[in-house]
């Protein structure tokens, strides 16, 4: 007995006295925080956080290798004791999540009939699988057996279906797909990602200038989870009120539908989603990425300023937007009419964009005259975007333009009414343009009081740049179009006042380098039709003579036909911190395009901040919305057997001809109703690539 | 010689530590889901039994048997292997960090193996001389990286295979262990 204890006391003793001396020799300094981060870890070893167990994991955050955040299965809590160990915020640090981007399923035609192992990479070592679209869903679940959360599964419709609640963004779905289709995002790498060739994007997602996910927010629309469609929406687009009232829609024209039926009534599906939320009051939270520190200036408040100060305070940047009108909304706000686009309407959407928190506004402060470069760098802006507009008219080079009284830009004509302070017209005003500007001004002119206005274009209505709907609603309301004339000179009283003006009747010759064909006048064909107002309607340009100032930082940018240039995909100028989007990067644009170019804007500001890569993948798709060339090979289909003619849902509008309609400036296209709305969202065929639901 | 080399193939063989002897179970099916984790501990186990056979036998040569306390092996044996894991642990910290990196999470999880106990008491045992201890020893921790490795390059397929619901992980683990187990079986007629 007693030689046991001792023995086992001897061997204890020993056996303790040895690891005390080697801990004291083999002391290897570790800091103790090491200790107290593990223990707020989830201590599953798992490695999801890409280290080798919860020890190498705490080390890794203590030495700010990595996030505090960095342990997925511990999630928000552990990130928030990790940081209180750490001694900092966790902020809100962005979720990961899993999304499936594939939606061909049961629908996708198949090569050959594939009888082996039960899993997707197994499946695409043969021919790439036997799906015929070659990005397509396999559908053998190999994510749903990756997942050690139970948050995937595969849905009715035989692509996996993710569970939001479950999923910790752990990412062995994405690792376990041969085919990219699942992939784990955090929002803000949702927000700079762009349309690649390698997407699976249907053909009006292809064309949409802002590439908003068209099919999945009418999806949302049809199982009516309004809410979520506002989200997907606003994750492309932040001002989808303003938009779903106003755009002229390219998307549609891509719409399959089409071939057989009328394309869905996508843009009127977008207005009722966005009006559902606002008029039901829906709780929405749009994430925003923990701060980053810099300071982004945005110069110009309008579309594309706004949208990229929406998307860049998404990215965790401060910003600060300066405008020299008293409102922000830009050409929206000025440019577009109250009966088209309501001014309270326009400010849900502002409103929802400066609710974020973050983004500053100074309005009444010009650039060059009351800040410039130099005071905004001073101002510790780490860079700067300018969004100026194209606010200058264009020449219609008709004799005295410029001094005949009564003879207006239309910029100056809609902004005065912006304002609230219309211009003083006559009762006979005549418009020169074609466009969605001149169509803005002929509307107001009616509701302003004129008792007869004309429409003079050089070419014929088919080639008119103006939505269909406008050219209609213009008809409606009593316009007169004078095609196929080219304005001459104008006819004066002694006191240069306007009274009439010449012109001369055209033909159409041989096409220009637009395609259309380019309208020549007849010579010996002069008429006179009498005036009191004239608005020239014809284009606008960007005012950029500050650029022209010697000595000064901005000369430096360079300039072409008074547009900054800027490189198309990161739109950054010839300074490097300084970028440029909307209808000052360019030729003055749709309002949805502005709206692109504040995303790519903004990413390429976020990446020159972050120093990381700024250029597009070379897999960037880029679409011509507009001559609708540069889609996916294949996407784009001739014919399509068995679509029911369904007829799309009519626009609901103020009668033609009512009092409200013709005098006041009561928004003309109402909203559509829930239930024109899902029976609208239910003739979408929910494409993609080569997908699509043929009985729809 | 020959005894050597018959003493190594029947431990790793033979009578292999897992799928013969089935000790060391919880790292068999707890570390047997993906290969390099199965890699990672089949090198620890040929580290630490090599270590603990080597401690052990001279324990029981100098100390048990001389004061006749061989009735107190098992426990003295465990004292001493969780000592000797800890002290390889700091010492390869301050060492050797890089070998410290790749076992780290390993060591201590198989300080009280039962692998590590049982081949030490077979040691005992059959009374084997310190070089056959040696043999056995290595001979064994191989045998037990050998079926471990194996055992997770067939889960690592499995995994993809249509298994129905109730025999899904573990039980179709244990179904796998026994049917290597059977097949290891056939060793048994070689010595």
């Amino acid at each position: 007995m007693l030689e046991a204890l001792l023995l086992m006391m001897g061997l204890g003793g020993v056996a303790g006295t040895m690891l005390g001396i080697a801990s004291r020799i083999f002391y290897v300094w570790e800091d103790p925080r090491i200790a107290e981060v593990e223990n707020c870890l989830a201590g599953a070893n798992c490695g999801a956080c890409g280290f080798t167990g919860c020890g190498a994991c705490a080390a890794a955050i203590v030495e700010g290798r990595a996030p505090v955040g960095a342990c997925i299965v511990g999630g928000a809590a552990s990130a928030q004791k990790a940081a209180a160990v750490m001694g900092m915020e966790a902020g809100a640090a962005e979720a990961l999540t899993s999304q499936n981007t594939c939606t061909g399923g049961f629908r996708a035609p198949e090569k050959y009939y594939y009888m082996g192992v039960n899993d997707c990479r197994a499946a695409a070592l043969l021919y790439a699988g036997a799906k015929e679209c070659a990005v397509g869903c396999l559908g053998f679940g190999s994510c749903v057996k990756a997942c050690q959360f139970d948050a995937l599964k595969i849905g009715p419709e035989g692509t996996p279906v993710v569970d939001v609640e479950k999923c910790v963004g752990c990412g062995a779905c994405e690792k376990a797909c041969p085919k990219a289709i699942m992939q784990v995002r955090t929002p803000s790498q949702r927000i700079l990602h762009m349309n690649l060739v390698t997407d699976r994007l249907a053909p009006c997602r292809q064309t949409c200038p802002a590439e908003i996910n068209i099919p999945k927010y009418i999806n949302h629309i049809k199982n009516k989870e309004y809410d979520k469609a506002y989200l997907t929406i606003m994750e492309r687009n932040p001002m989808p009120l303003s938009i779903g009232r106003v755009c002229p829609h390219p998307c549609e024209d891509a719409c399959r539908r089409a071939l057989g039926d009328e394309p869905v009534s996508i843009n009127q599906l977008k207005r009722f989603c966005s009006d559902w939320v606002f008029d039901e009051g829906a709780q929405v939270k749009i994430p925003v990425a923990p701060d980053t520190g810099y300071k982004v200036a945005i110069v110009g408040g309008g579309p594309s300023g706004l949208a990229c100060a929406y998307f860049l305070r998404r990215l965790g940047h401060q910003v600060k937007i300066f405008e020299w009108l008293p409102k922000l909304g830009g050409m929206i706000y000025y440019g577009i009419p109250q009966y088209r686009l309501p001014k309270e309407i326009l400010y849900k959407d502002i409103n929802r964009i400066l609710d974020l928190g973050g983004i500053e506004v100074k309005t009444g402060v010009k650039f060059g005259v009351d800040f410039d470069l130099e005071s905004l760098v001073g101002g510790g802006f780490d860079a700067v975007l300018m969004t100026i507009g194209a606010m200058n008219h264009a020449s219609a080079r008709i004799p005295d333009e410029d001094k005949v009284k009564g003879v207006i830009p239309a910029t100056v004509y809609l902004r005065r009414q912006g304002l609230g302070d219309p211009y003083p017209i006559g009762k006979r005003v005549g418009i020169i343009g074609g466009g969605n500007v001149a169509m803005d001004c002929l509307r107001s002119s009616v509701r302003l009081g004129a008792e007869k206005v004309y429409c003079l274009y050089r070419r014929t209505i088919k080639e008119m740049p103006a939505n269909v709907v406008e050219i209609e609603a213009c008809e409606h309301e009593g316009i007169e179009f004078i095609t196929l004339c080219t304005p001459t000179k104008f006819t004066t009283d002694d006191e240069g006042n306007l009274t009439g003006i010449e012109y001369l009747k055209n033909e159409l010759g041989e096409p220009d380098a637009s395609g259309r064909r380019k309208p020549v006048p007849i010579e010996g064909s002069e008429t006179v039709i009498p005036l009191d107002n004239f608005i020239l309607a014809i284009g606008q340009t960007t005012n950029s003579a500050f650029a022209d100032v010697e000595g000064t930082a901005v000369s430096r940018l360079e300039t072409f036909k008074g547009s900054i240039v800027v490189d198309p995909d990161t739109h950054q100028t010839a300074i490097p911190y300084v970028f440029s989007s909307g209808d000052s990067a360019g030729p003055p644009g749709l309002l949805v395009a502005a709206i692109g170019g504040g995303r790519r804007a903004a990413r390429g500001i976020h990446k020159y901040l972050m120093g990381e890569d700024m250029a597009f993948p070379e897999t960037r798709l880029r679409v011509d919305s507009r001559r609708m060339k540069g889609h996916i090979p294949g996407t784009i289909f001739d014919s399509i057997k068995g679509i029911q003619k369904k007829g799309r849902i009519s626009q609901p509008e103020l009668e033609p001809g009512s009092y409200e309609r013709q005098h006041t400036y009561a928004e003309v296209d109402l909203t559509v109703t829930e239930e024109e709305a899902l029976k609208e969202a239910d003739r979408c065929m929910r494409c993609c690539l080569t997908c699509y639901n043929k009985d729809a | 010689m020959g005894d050597y080399i018959l003493l190594a193939i029947s431990a790793i063989l033979v009578n292999n530590i897992l799928l013969i002897q089935y000790l060391g179970n919880c790292p068999f099916l707890g570390t047997s889901k993906r290969m390099d984790t199965a890699v990672g501990m089949a090198m620890a186990v040929v580290f630490v039994l090599v270590l603990a056979g080597i401690v052990t036998w001279v324990l029981e040569a100098v100390i048990l048997k001389r004061f006749g306390l061989e009735y107190l092996r098992t426990l003295a044996f465990i004292l001493v292997i969780a000592a000797l894991v800890q002290f390889v642990e700091i010492f390869m910290k301050k060492t050797i960090p890089a070998l410290y990196a790749g076992l780290g999470i390993f060591l201590p999880l198989i300080t009280t193996n039962c692998a590590v106990m049982g081949v030490c008491l077979i040691n005992i045992k059959e009374e084997y001389n310190f070089l056959e201890m040696l043999v056995s020893s290595i001979g064994y921790s191989v045998g037990f990286g050998l079926a471990l490795i194996l055992f997770a390059g067939l889960r690592e397929r499995i995994i993809i295979g249509r298994v129905p619901g109730p025999l899904q992980d573990v039980s179709i683990a244990l179904v796998t262990a026994g049917f290597m187990s059977l097949s290891f079986l056939g060793f048994k007629g070689m010595i």
